[in-house]
C-alpha cells in the first residue's frame, strides 16, 4: 500500500523539490513585519497613555483624539501611493490653504455647503493636475516641483487673505469637521476608515496597483512592460490633490476659519506618518496597513502628550525623532549584527 | 560666445533687465546707496544658499538650514544675555561650531545610516526648532536685552557696506577658491555627477556628503548670529519657511537637483534675485505678501528653464567631429 501511495504521490516536473527544514507560514511572516512591529508600538503607547493618564481611556476624548491624526491620514493615503511609485508631494499643506481659500471666498460669495465642497476638492484637483502636469509633461524632479508650487499656493492664500482670514462658514458647513456618524465615531473617522478600506483594495488589489509598485521599483522597466508610467503619477499626483481638497473641507469646516497660515508644516507630519508606515521613501514598497497602523501610532503619541500637558512644538520634536529614529534603528541593528 | 550662453548671464542680464525696469519709475531704487542696502539685506540668502549648493551638489538636501540658523542664533542671544561681555569674536566662533555640529549630525546620518537626505532634514528641522523652545521657554530674547556690541557688530560700516553684507563677499570669495580650487570641492561636483565613478577615482561619496552638510551647517550658524544681530529678537520661529527661499536661490542659480551642476557665481545671483524682488516688492507698492508666490513661482520657471538648456546640452567627445558635420 505504502508503496502504491508513493507512486501516485504528484511530482514536480523539474525535478527533486527542496523541502525546507521548517516551514515559514504565512502567519510567522506576518509576525515578523513591519506592520506587527508597529501594531505592537500602538498598543504599548496606548497602555502607557491610559496609565499615565486617567482621562485617556474615555470614549469621547479617544474619539477627540482622532483629530489628531485623520485628515493628515487621507492625505498619507494618497501619499503613500506616491511614494512608492517614487515621487512626492511636499505642496499637500498648502493645497489645503489654497482651497481653504477658494472655499473662503465662495462663502464671502454666497454660495452654500453644497457649492463649498465641491470648490475644495475642485481645487484640490486642480493643484494636484499642476504638479503633475509639471512632473509627467515636463519631466522636472517631484520634490524641487512641489517646494516650488508649496510656496505657489500658499502665496496666493497670502495675496488673497493677507494677515486677515475667511470666518462665518454655514452652520450646516460644520458637519464635516465636527458632525457624528453614530455615538463616538465622527464624520472625519468614517470617512477615514472607509479611504482606508478604499486605498488598500485600489493598492493591494487591482492593476493599478501593481501598477503603482512597478512604477516605483524600475519605472523604465514598467513602462517597457506596457505600464503607462506617465499616467500612473499623473492620476497619483490627481488623488493626492483631491485627498488634500478632502482634508481641506475637514480642517475648514473643524477650524470654522480660514487663515493663509492653515495647516502650515502638515507635509512633514504626512511624510512622517507614510514613512513610519514602513513605506520606502525611495520608493517600491509599502503597505496601506502600515500607513493605517502609523496614523494611529502618531495620534496616540500626540494625544497623550497634549493630556501630559507637553505643548505642542516639544511634540513636534517627538514626531522628528521618530521619524528619524524608526528609519535609523533597523539599519543601526543591521549594522552591529554585521559587525 | 559660450560665455553669453552661459546660465550666469542671463542671470545677471535678467536682474539688470529687472532694475531697468523698476529704475524706469522708481530710480532711487537703482542708486548705489540702495543697492548696497539690498545687497546687504540679501547677504544671510547669499551665506546660506552657498552652503546648500554644495549639499544640492552631492545630491543631497538640507531642509534644516533655517532651523539651525534659529536655533544658533537662539543660542547665541541667550549667551549675549548671559554674559553681555562676551567678545562678538567668541560669540561667532561658538555660532560657527554649533552650526557645524549641527550640520554633521545630518551629515552622519545620511553618510552612516544611508537615511535618504530629505527624511534626515526634515526631521531634523522640527527637531532643532523644538530644541529651541526647550532652551527659551518660548520666551523672546528682544533688542533691549542685547548688549550693543552684539547688535552694532555686522552694522558697522566698511567703506560704506556694512560688515554683514563684506561677510557674504568673504564667505563667497572662500567658498568659489574651494568649489574650484580645491580637492574636496572638486570631489563635490563628482560625487553629485556620478556617485559610482566618483568610488573608483577614490572618492568616499559618504564622507563627501557628510562634508557638504557640514559645511552648510556650518554657514546656517554663521548666518545664525548675523540674523539675529540684524533683526535684533530671537525666537522660536524665526526665519520660518526660509530654507525653501534657500533652495530657491540655488535651482534659480542654475544648481540641479539631481546633483553635479551648480556655480557660487549662479547662486549668487540666484540669491540676489530673490533679494531685488523682495526688496522692490514694498517700492512698486506691492503688498509683502506676494513675494511667497513670486517666490515659489520663480523656483517652477527657474527648474523648467534648467531641464530644457540641461536636455539639448549633449555631451561633445570629439570637437572636431562636431564641426565636420
Amino acid at each position: 500500500m505504502s508503496t502504491l501511495s508513493t507512486n501516485h504521490a504528484p511530482r514536480d516536473s523539474a525535478g527533486p523539490r527542496k523541502i525546507p527544514d521548517q516551514l515559514s507560514s504565512p502567519a510567522t511572516k506576518a509576525l515578523k513585519s513591519w506592520e506587527s512591529l508597529l501594531l505592537l508600538v500602538a498598543v504599548a503607547i496606548f497602555l502607557m497613555n491610559a496609565l499615565a493618564s486617567p482621562y485617556f481611556l474615555d470614549a469621547w476624548n479617544l474619539s477627540d483624539a482622532t483629530y489628531n491624526f485623520t485628515e493628515k491620514a487621507m492625505i498619507a493615503f494618497a501619499m503613500a501611493l506616491l511614494i512608492i511609485a517614487g515621487e512626492i508631494d511636499l505642496s499637500v499643506a498648502s493645497i489645503i490653504a489654497l482651497a481653504s481659500t477658494a472655499m473662503g471666498l465662495m462663502m464671502q460669495a454666497g454660495f452654500g455647503t453644497p457649492a463649498l465642497v465641491a470648490t475644495g476638492l475642485v481645487v484640490g484637483l486642480l493643484c494636484g493636475a499642476f504638479n503633475g502636469l509639471l512632473v509627467t509633461r515636463l519631466g522636472l524632479p517631484s520634490i524641487v516641483v512641489t517646494i516650488g508650487t508649496m510656496s505657489l499656493f500658499r502665496g496666493i492664500s497670502y495675496i488673497v487673505l493677507g494677515d486677515g482670514a475667511f470666518r462665518g462658514y454655514p452652520a450646516d458647513f460644520a458637519f464635516f469637521g465636527q458632525g457624528y456618524v453614530f455615538w463616538v465615531f465622527t464624520f472625519e473617522f468614517v470617512l477615514f476608515a472607509v479611504l482606508a478600506v478604499i486605498y488598500a483594495v485600489v493598492l493591494h488589489r487591482t492593476n493599478f496597483g501593481r501598477a503603482v509598485y512597478a512604477v516605483g521599483n524600475n519605472a523604465t522597466a514598467a513602462l517597457f512592460s506596457g505600464i503607462r508610467v506617465g499616467r500612473v503619477k499623473m492620476i497619483l499626483f490627481l488623488l493626492t490633490g483631491l485627498m488634500s481638497g478632502i482634508a481641506a473641507v475637514c480642517l475648514t469646516s473643524r477650524l470654522g476659519s480660514t487663515r493663509p497660515s492653515i495647516g502650515t508644516g502638515m507635509e512633514l507630519e504626512v511624510v512622517t506618518m507614510v514613512v513610519l508606515g514602513g513605506v520606502n521613501i525611495l520608493g517600491g514598497s509599502g503597505s496601506i496597513a502600515g500607513v493605517v497602523i502609523a496614523a494611529f501610532v502618531m495620534g496616540l503619541v500626540t494625544f497623550g502628550l497634549g493630556l501630559l500637558n507637553v505643548p505642542g512644538i516639544v511634540m513636534s520634536i517627538f514626531i522628528g525623532l521618530l521619524l528619524i529614529g524608526v528609519i535609523a534603528l533597523p539599519r543601526l541593528w543591521k549594522k552591529l549584527r554585521r559587525a | 560666445m559660450s560665455l553669453l550662453k552661459s546660465r550666469e548671464a542671463i542671470l545677471g542680464a535678467a536682474i539688470v533687465a529687472l532694475l531697468v525696469l523698476i529704475a524706469t519709475r522708481f530710480p532711487a531704487f537703482v542708486e548705489p546707496k540702495n543697492l548696497l542696502e539690498v545687497f546687504n539685506d540679501t547677504s544671510p540668502l547669499i551665506i546660506l544658499a552657498l552652503g546648500q549648493m554644495v549639499v544640492i551638489l552631492t545630491r543631497c538636501i538640507d531642509l534644516s538650514v533655517a532651523a539651525n540658523l534659529a536655533l544658533t542664533g537662539m543660542v547665541c542671544a541667550m549667551l549675549n544675555v548671559a554674559w553681555p561681555g562676551m567678545p562678538i569674536g567668541v560669540i561667532m566662533v561658538i555660532a560657527l561650531a554649533c552650526g557645524a555640529l549641527m550640520g554633521a549630525v545630518n551629515g552622519l546620518l545620511v553618510w552612516k545610516l544611508d537615511i535618504p537626505p530629505i527624511v534626515v532634514t526634515l526631521g531634523t528641522m522640527t527637531i532643532y526648532r523644538g530644541i529651541i523652545f526647550l532652551l527659551s521657554g518660548g520666551a523672546w530674547v528682544n533688542s533691549h536685552e542685547m548688549s550693543r556690541a552684539f547688535t552694532g557688530v555686522p552694522r558697522t560700516q566698511i567703506l560704506g557696506l556694512p560688515l554683514l553684507g563684506w561677510i557674504a563677499i568673504v564667505v563667497a570669495l572662500i567658498m568659489a577658491v574651494v568649489m574650484s580650487r580645491t580637492p574636496m570641492g572638486r570631489s563635490f561636483y563628482a560625487t553629485g555627477n556620478n556617485p559610482h565613478a566618483a568610488v573608483y577615482t577614490g572618492i568616499d561619496v559618504g564622507r563627501s556628503q557628510f562634508l557638504a552638510f557640514t559645511i552648510s551647517g556650518t554657514l546656517a550658524g554663521l548666518a545664525g548670529y548675523l540674523w539675529i544681530s540684524r533683526y535684533a529678537v530671537a525666537y522660536v520661529d524665526i526665519a520660518g519657511g526660509f530654507e525653501l527661499d534657500v533652495v530657491a536661490a540655488c535651482v534659480i542659480g542654475g544648481a540641479s537637483i539631481a546633483g553635479g551642476v551648480g556655480t557660487v557665481v549662479g547662486t549668487i545671483l540666484g540669491a540676489l534675485f530673490l533679494g531685488v524682488i523682495k526688496n522692490a516688492l514694498p517700492v512698486i507698492d506691492i503688498s509683502p505678501f506676494w513675494q511667497m508666490a513670486i517666490s515659489g513661482a520663480a523656483i517652477l520657471v527657474a527648474v523648467t528653464f534648467n531641464s530644457r538648456s540641461g536636455r539639448a546640452r549633449g555631451r561633445v567627445i570629439l570637437k572636431s567631429a562636431e564641426h565636420a558635420q
